[in-house]
């Protein structure tokens, strides 16, 4: 277990740029508690200062998790988003898409939304923008287990009713 | 007995009470030169005359001319930047500059070695070394081999089912066994050279081979070089009880890391001085995104204009804009609308 390097810092944070912009100052400093980023075995955790403080007298090789894993560093050292970070990405998300009910398994069962499922979406949407995907009961959800992100393509024809509005990109 | 060196002492003591205290400075007619590096002080002065007959004066003018330069030396000193090593309570510690005055050898100049037997040959006939090619080509099996090792050119053991009998050789001769006898007779002569090449001191590894008149240096050397002449390079050797603790490695490409526990609020401050380098490198204007906004607040006031019955379908106001037509079309169609929006476009 360590701090993570200062490229590895930025892989990070750029990941996360996308979905929640420059909201990840609220997760660095945030005013209920000292978090900060954890790396073991490749895996980046999100963890209290307090929660660290125990986990460092658990041995590296029996140690499995800690805190909340956001993604993990492949071997190439790229950033790999994973769906248990939703749970602190979805309130600081910039773009969210609200997907209809009929829509929403298929969604998760890994295919794309149409425009026919999408029920809403933030305004000023950009092409091949982060986006979190919710239901339309503000559950936030993402297409599957490897947490795999979603982009939006968001353009102003509105003729093409099948066209296809929000992609799973595999690699977030 | 005691008495009398109690006596002694008082007298002494009374002595040096009554004395004044002797002053720090001291009169010279030319200046020392100094060399603190090597903590040398050079007194050009002419030395007090001094009769050779007197010996108890001479004594304490010589003690004095080394008090009086001692005085002068430690004066320099006290001037030299200081400070307090291991850390605010230790002990106050000068720090000396380079050393300026060269001092002379002390041991002779080290002889050269002298040549191996090989050397002293390829000398005597005027061989040179020529660089080897890695690779060698194999004429029985046809191809490029390296020259020693695993497939080897030459070294193909398929290759000894047969060894002809030479023209002028004993017919029942083993010649397999001779050649054998020959490899060995071969390598041992070698050796042999190598061990005489040694005991001249020809070889590098000169100092390193047990005489029994080697100086405690020398034996240390030695010692150095037996441990790291393992395959770990000396990392796992034990080492002896009371010889001192490997030195820390430095150099390599070993990463140091931040300490896991460290201070967390610098390391949160670096992050968001990060945070805000990547902010800062955001492209200025992105000229779809600002197109496709200004068509958007068209179609708003368009539709706002036109009438509220269309936004009571559902949730899937006016609000949204349309649907992408996806990647493939997308910048393309942002495009093509910007060519089409001038003619006017229809709203059914």
């Amino acid at each position: 277990m360590r701090p993570l390097t200062e490229e590895e810092t930025r892989a990070l944070f750029e990941k996360l740029a996308k979905y929640i912009g420059e909201n990840i100052q609220l997760l660095v400093d945030r005013p209920d508690g000292s978090y900060c980023f954890r790396l073991h075995k490749d895996r980046v955790y999100y963890v209290s200062e307090r929660i660290l403080k125990v986990a460092t007298s658990i041995p590296g090789d029996k140690l499995v998790a800690l805190g909340t894993c956001f993604g993990k560093f492949t071997k190439t050292q790229k950033f790999r988003l994973h769906v248990t970070a939703l749970d602190y990405l979805a309130p600081y998300a910039k773009y969210k898409v609200w997907v209809k009910p009929g829509a929403e398994q298929s969604f998760l069962y890994g295919n794309h939304v149409l425009k026919s499922g999408l029920g809403r979406i933030t305004e000023n949407t950009a092409q091949y923008q982060g986006v979190v995907v919710y239901s339309m009961a503000d559950v936030p959800l993402v297409s599957d287990s490897a947490g795999r992100g979603v982009d939006c393509s968001s353009e102003n024809s509105d003729e093409l009713a099948l066209s296809r509005v929000v992609l799973i990109q595999v690699g977030a | 007995m005691a008495a009398l060196c109690v006596e002694e002492l008082l007298a002494r003591a009374e002595q040096r009470a009554a004395e004044p205290h002797r002053s720090v400075a001291v009169e010279k007619e030319l200046e020392l030169e100094f060399d603190l590096g090597n903590l040398l002080a050079l007194d050009r002065n002419p030395p007090p005359s001094m009769p050779r007959a007197a010996g108890a004066q001479r004594e304490s003018r010589l003690r004095s001319l080394a008090r009086d330069n001692t005085q002068l030396l430690v004066a320099q000193l006290w001037g030299l930047p200081a400070g307090r090593a291991e850390g605010a309570t230790g002990p106050l510690v000068a720090q000396l500059p380079e050393p300026s005055y060269r001092l002379p050898r002390e041991k002779p100049l080290p002889r050269p070695r002298p040549p191996t037997r090989w050397e002293q040959f390829a000398r005597l006939k005027g061989i040179r070394r020529r660089k080897r090619t890695s690779l060698v080509w194999d004429e029985a099996a046809k191809q490029w081999r390296r020259r020693w090792g695993y497939e080897r050119a030459g070294g193909d053991p398929a290759r000894d089912w047969l060894i002809e009998v030479p023209a002028g050789a004993d017919p029942n001769e083993d010649q397999f066994a001779k050649r054998l006898r020959d490899k060995r007779e071969k390598v041992a002569r070698n050796e042999f050279n190598r061990l005489r090449n040694i005991a001249r001191g020809a070889l590098p590894g000169r100092g390193l081979h047990p005489t029994g008149h080697q100086s405690r240096a020398e034996l240390g050397r030695a010692t150095q070089v037996a441990r790291v002449s393992t395959a770990s390079l000396g990392r796992f050797q034990p080492r002896l009880p009371k010889e001192p603790a490997a030195p820390p490695p430095r150099g390599g490409k070993k990463r140091h890391f931040a300490p896991l526990l460290g201070d967390l609020a610098a390391e949160r401050s670096r992050q968001l001085e990060l945070l805000r380098g990547l902010g800062s490198k955001k492209p200025p204007l992105d000229l779809t995104r600002a197109v496709n906004k200004q068509l958007r607040e068209e179609d708003a006031q368009a539709a706002a204009g036109k009438g509220r019955k269309r936004g009571q379908r559902g949730k899937r106001g006016r609000q949204r804009p349309g649907g992408g037509k996806g990647p493939a079309g997308g910048k393309k169609g942002g495009a093509r609308r910007q060519q089409q929006r001038p003619a006017g476009r229809k709203r059914s």
